[in-house]
């Protein structure tokens, strides 16, 4: 059996993975996809938790993060779509009206 | 042992695997390399007894938002992109920060310790089959939450269809 800190080490690596590769890298679309590995790591914790606690709670949470994680993938391509027909850049160093 | 065998190859794989998607030049690699991750995923979930979301892994993940991050890419002329830097300049104090969140989740991992254990053990939840279990539990306790992901769904729908529409 193996024991329930393993999973949630292994999803807290993949989190922190997802978080260094969406404050590095300066793609657009690289970003997006960091946040879809956040998710994951999410899930995969939230399973873990649910079959070592024996209830079903986590993985219906897990449906719910699915859901939101395809809307969210939809609106930030999307979003992505129309920023690259204003101004045909994907680096984030480029898009600086905003003065941020 | 054998088990301890499985998740050690699940998760160096996994690890390894989410090292290379961030750090890959060209987009289209990446995406095909978090297909793969996604497959290794859906296997943890079968290990964790979670059949039905390992099959919503697949179809969802695999099936449709990576697809949809393909079709994005391909639409993009990304040639200039393959030429120019990959990270931004400051990038040792983005995994810096990175490592010390690391180690601060690592440190309540340690103390962490787990609650009451429910009613659905795993001999029930076989006896019943996941994908019946879960549907119970989905559409009476949680039957509003459910409601409240189909209006999610359609404010995505038409969200993604004003941003992406050309201005006439």
């Amino acid at each position: 059996m193996v024991p329930l800190e393993w999973y949630i080490a292994l999803s807290t690596v993949i989190f922190v993975i997802g978080v260094i590769g969406f404050l590095v890298r300066r793609n657009i679309i690289i970003m997006l996809i960091s946040v879809e590995l956040m998710l994951n790591a999410v899930n995969l914790s939230l399973i873990a938790f649910s079959h070592y606690l024996q209830d079903l709670k986590g993985q219906i949470l897990v449906i719910f993060v699915i859901t939101v994680a395809a809307a969210e993938a939809a609106i930030g391509l999307a979003i992505l779509v129309s920023l690259f027909r204003n101004k045909a850049v994907v680096h984030t160093d480029k898009i600086t009206e905003m003065k941020g | 042992m054998l088990p301890q065998l499985f998740f050690g190859y699940f998760a160096i794989v996994t690890i390894v695997l989410s090292i290379v998607i961030i750090t890959r030049k060209n987009p289209v690699h990446s995406v095909l390399w978090m297909l793969v991750l996604f497959f290794h995923i859906a296997a943890i979930y079968l290990f964790l007894n979670a059949e039905f979301i390992a099959a919503v892994q697949i179809i969802l993940y695999a099936g449709a938002i990576l697809v949809l991050f393909l079709f994005v890419i391909m639409m993009l002329n990304l040639k200039e992109e393959l030429s120019s830097e990959r990270f931004i300049g400051e990038w040792p104090i983005g995994i810096a920060l990175g490592l010390s969140m690391l180690l601060f989740i690592f440190f309540a991992i340690v103390k962490l310790v787990p609650g009451p254990l429910g009613k659905y053990t795993i001999e029930l939840v076989q006896k019943e089959t996941h994908t019946k279990a879960i549907g119970k539990v989905l559409y009476t306790e949680y039957i509003l939450p459910f409601e409240v992901a189909s209006l999610i769904l359609l404010i995505a729908i038409v969200g993604a269809i004003v941003l992406a529409k050309k201005r006439t």
